[in-house]
């Protein structure tokens, strides 16, 4: 598998903080790649670093091993987690414009049909909704039809269908063998999306791996849950590990047989017992020990 | 540089200023009224530039011409009590009473001293000839409104290239430029020859509404004029670049923009001539691309010379474009 970008002992200083605390990365062409953390956790920092808008305290960043240059320049789409257009200029004279910078550019009519602009891409870009611009940006991120996507927080202030279509519209980039990066916050996201993911806090690189690997590599466990309403108050003496939330209680095992036996010989109610498996919500929260927030 | 890129850019800009109709307006009203006020204020028969009261009124055998001097405009008062703090506050430069052959002035007063002058004869030099200025008859507003022209053009290239840039910079849209092949060349430069050919339209407009409205004397070139006014425009705008190279708050470039503006207004003869300025002054005024812009502007309109007559001056704002754009270009980042 070839590496179209591949980023080494990355460090960026910020006066009195360190962003990012050396990090190293491959992108494998064709596949994509979630970054995941908490907020300051130096995502952002990290995906301008490797897009060339900042530049590193040090470390060294090659595309398809060479510095970046004109080249990358005209290969890569990014889509900011804030960007201003233009005011008094619809998104059509923003594709038209930012087109225009490229050697190849994507036809209009299938940018607005893939990220569904059609009812808003003549109108002033300042009286857009926030899912409005954010799919227009990502319509001027992809007008290059880039080999290298970066999507910094892409679906943040999407309604959930818009989430499902940009989810779609990300297979389809995928299936023409693009290569994605992206951030996000949300770990279903992360999980549907993404071939490899990378777990970050304070600046460094915590996990990483494909998703369903990194699970099975950190949890042999599944989780019981239980309203609380169900769960005797004070808990009784169990030799499982017990989480009380606001409104359930978590059990966590490794052993279902057991653990429901154990919870039977206590008396306790399983008519409302669900099982799920561990997700990367599980994974992130114990990596980071942090709750993760949209 | 490529070509396409430039035009993209320019074309974007364009729209935006154009689409903007509130900034526009005011683009184009604020001038053609100001100078308008200009003409209505100093049209007729001259204001005034004495105030004299008047105890009584005047016999018509008083014999004095002194009450027929014109620009000494005489007012009735009606006791002396009233009156003569009036004169202390210089509200009134003179109080006279002309039944009891008496006058009042305030010894601080310069306008007073003059005044005494006048009405005592002092200083009749009979010996002198009087000779009258035979050339064109210019009026106050006509010498005034190719500064008013300039100054007008100068806030709009300073802050329409210098603000704008800092707003995109602020607003991260030039963050987002960066991330493309566009070059800071291409950007600048499609900023430069928007804001220009903006500028020179609207000034031409402003230039046409004001002449309808009251006439100016034109006798020179257009074309020298538009010259002017097109070499003038460019070295404003690269000082603008400057200013917008690396400010990153609109607040501080407001801050610049205005530290560089005013003080230029002021230095550059828009409202009042340099003669008997201090001399260092008048050196730190050579400096202000806005005062080459005047003057040569005045030349051409009022006194008709040609290109030749204004080279120094066409010299000094190439000059000073070149060098300011030099350090515009060089300061600049996007970020
Ligand atoms: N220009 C800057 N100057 C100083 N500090 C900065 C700058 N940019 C980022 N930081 C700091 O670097 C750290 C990492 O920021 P970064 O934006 O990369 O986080 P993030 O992971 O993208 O967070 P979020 O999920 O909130 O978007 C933060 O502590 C932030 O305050
Ligand atoms: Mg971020």
């Amino acid at each position: 598998m070839t590496v179209l970008l591949e980023a080494r002992h990355l460090i960026k200083h910020f006066r009195g903080v360190q962003a990012v605390n050396g990090i190293d990365l491959a992108l494998p062409a064709g596949r994509c790649f979630g970054l995941l953390g908490p907020n300051g956790a130096g995502k952002t920092t990290t995906v301008e670093l490797l897009e060339g808008i900042q530049e590193p305290t040090s470390g060294t960043i090659r595309y398809r091993g060479e510095p970046l240059g004109p080249r990358f320049r005209q290969d890569i789409g990014i889509m900011f987690q804030s960007t201003a257009l233009q005011d008094y200029v619809t998104g059509r004279e923003n594709l038209r414009m930012f087109g225009s910078f490229y050697h190849r550019t994507l036809p209009l009519a299938e940018l607005s049909e893939a990220c569904a602009l059609g009812e808003f891409l003549d109108r002033d870009t300042r009286k857009l909704s926030g899912g409005q611009r954010q799919r227009l940006l990502l319509a001027i991120a992809l007008v290059n039809d880039p080999e290298l996507i970066f999507l910094d927080e892409p679906t943040t202030g999407l309604d959930p269908q818009a989430r499902r279509n940009f989810w779609e519209l990300i297979h389809q980039i995928k299936g023409r063998g693009k290569t994605i990066l992206l951030t996000t916050h949300y770990m279903e996201e992360a999980y549907h999306l993404c071939d490899e993911i990378a777990i970050m806090d304070h600046g460094r690189i915590i996990a990483q791996g494909a998703p369903r690997e990194l699970l099975a590599a950190h949890f042999d466990d599944v989780v019981l849950q239980l309203p609380l309403a169900d769960f005797p108050n004070p808990a009784p003496p169990l030799s499982l590990t017990v989480l009380r939330g606001r409104d359930t209680v978590e059990i966590f095992t490794a052993n279902v047989d057991a653990a429901i036996q154990e919870l039977r010989a206590r008396d306790i109610s399983l008519a409302r017992l669900q099982i799920r498996p561990r997700t990367l919500e599980d994974l992130f929260l114990e990596l980071t020990g942090r709750e993760l927030r949209a | 540089m490529s070509f396409k890129r430039f035009w993209a850019v320019f074309v974007c800009r364009n729209r935006e200023f154009l689409r903007d109709r509130s900034t526009m307006t005011w683009n184009l009203l604020f001038p053609v009224s100001l100078i308008a006020g200009f003409a209505v204020a100093f049209s007729g028969p001259g204001l005034a530039l004495y105030k004299v009261g008047m105890l009584s009124t005047v016999d018509g055998g008083s014999g004095n011409d002194f009450f027929q001097t014109r620009y000494i405009q005489f007012i009735p008062v009606a006791d002396l009590p009233t009156a003569l703090p009036k004169v202390e506050r210089h509200q009134l430069d003179m109080l006279v009473d002309p039944a009891g052959r008496r006058y009042w002035i305030n010894e601080e007063s310069p306008k007073g001293y003059v005044l005494e002058r006048i009405l005592r004869g002092a200083g009749a030099q009979t010996d002198f000839n009087k000779q009258t200025v035979s050339g064109r008859v210019i009026r106050y507003v006509d010498w005034v409104a190719p500064g008013i022209l300039a100054m007008n053009m100068m806030f709009s290239c300073l802050f329409g290239v210098g603000y704008v840039i800092v707003r995109y910079r602020k607003n991260g849209m030039l963050k987002r430029l960066k991330a493309t092949p566009l070059t800071p060349l291409e950007f600048l430069s499609a900023q430069v020859a928007s804001r220009l050919w903006l500028i020179l339209a609207t000034t031409a407009l402003v230039f046409a509404g004001t002449d309808g409205l009251i006439g100016f004397p034109m006798h020179g070139s257009y074309l020298d004029l538009f010259t002017v006014f097109l070499v003038g425009a460019i070295s404003l705008i690269s000082l603008g670049l400057i200013v917008a190279a690396r400010t990153t708050s609109e607040e501080v470039a407001a801050g610049l923009l205005n530290a560089l503006s005013w003080p230029m207004t002021f230095l550059s003869g828009v409202w009042f001539s340099l003669e008997g300025v201090h001399p260092v002054l008048q050196q730190c005024a050579q400096l202000a691309p806005l005062t080459h812009i005047i003057e040569a502007a005045r030349a051409v309109m009022i006194d008709g010379v040609g290109l030749a007559a204004i080279s120094g001056h066409l010299l000094a704002l190439t000059a000073m474009s070149i060098g300011f754009m030099a350090v515009g270009a060089w300061l600049f980042r996007w970020e």
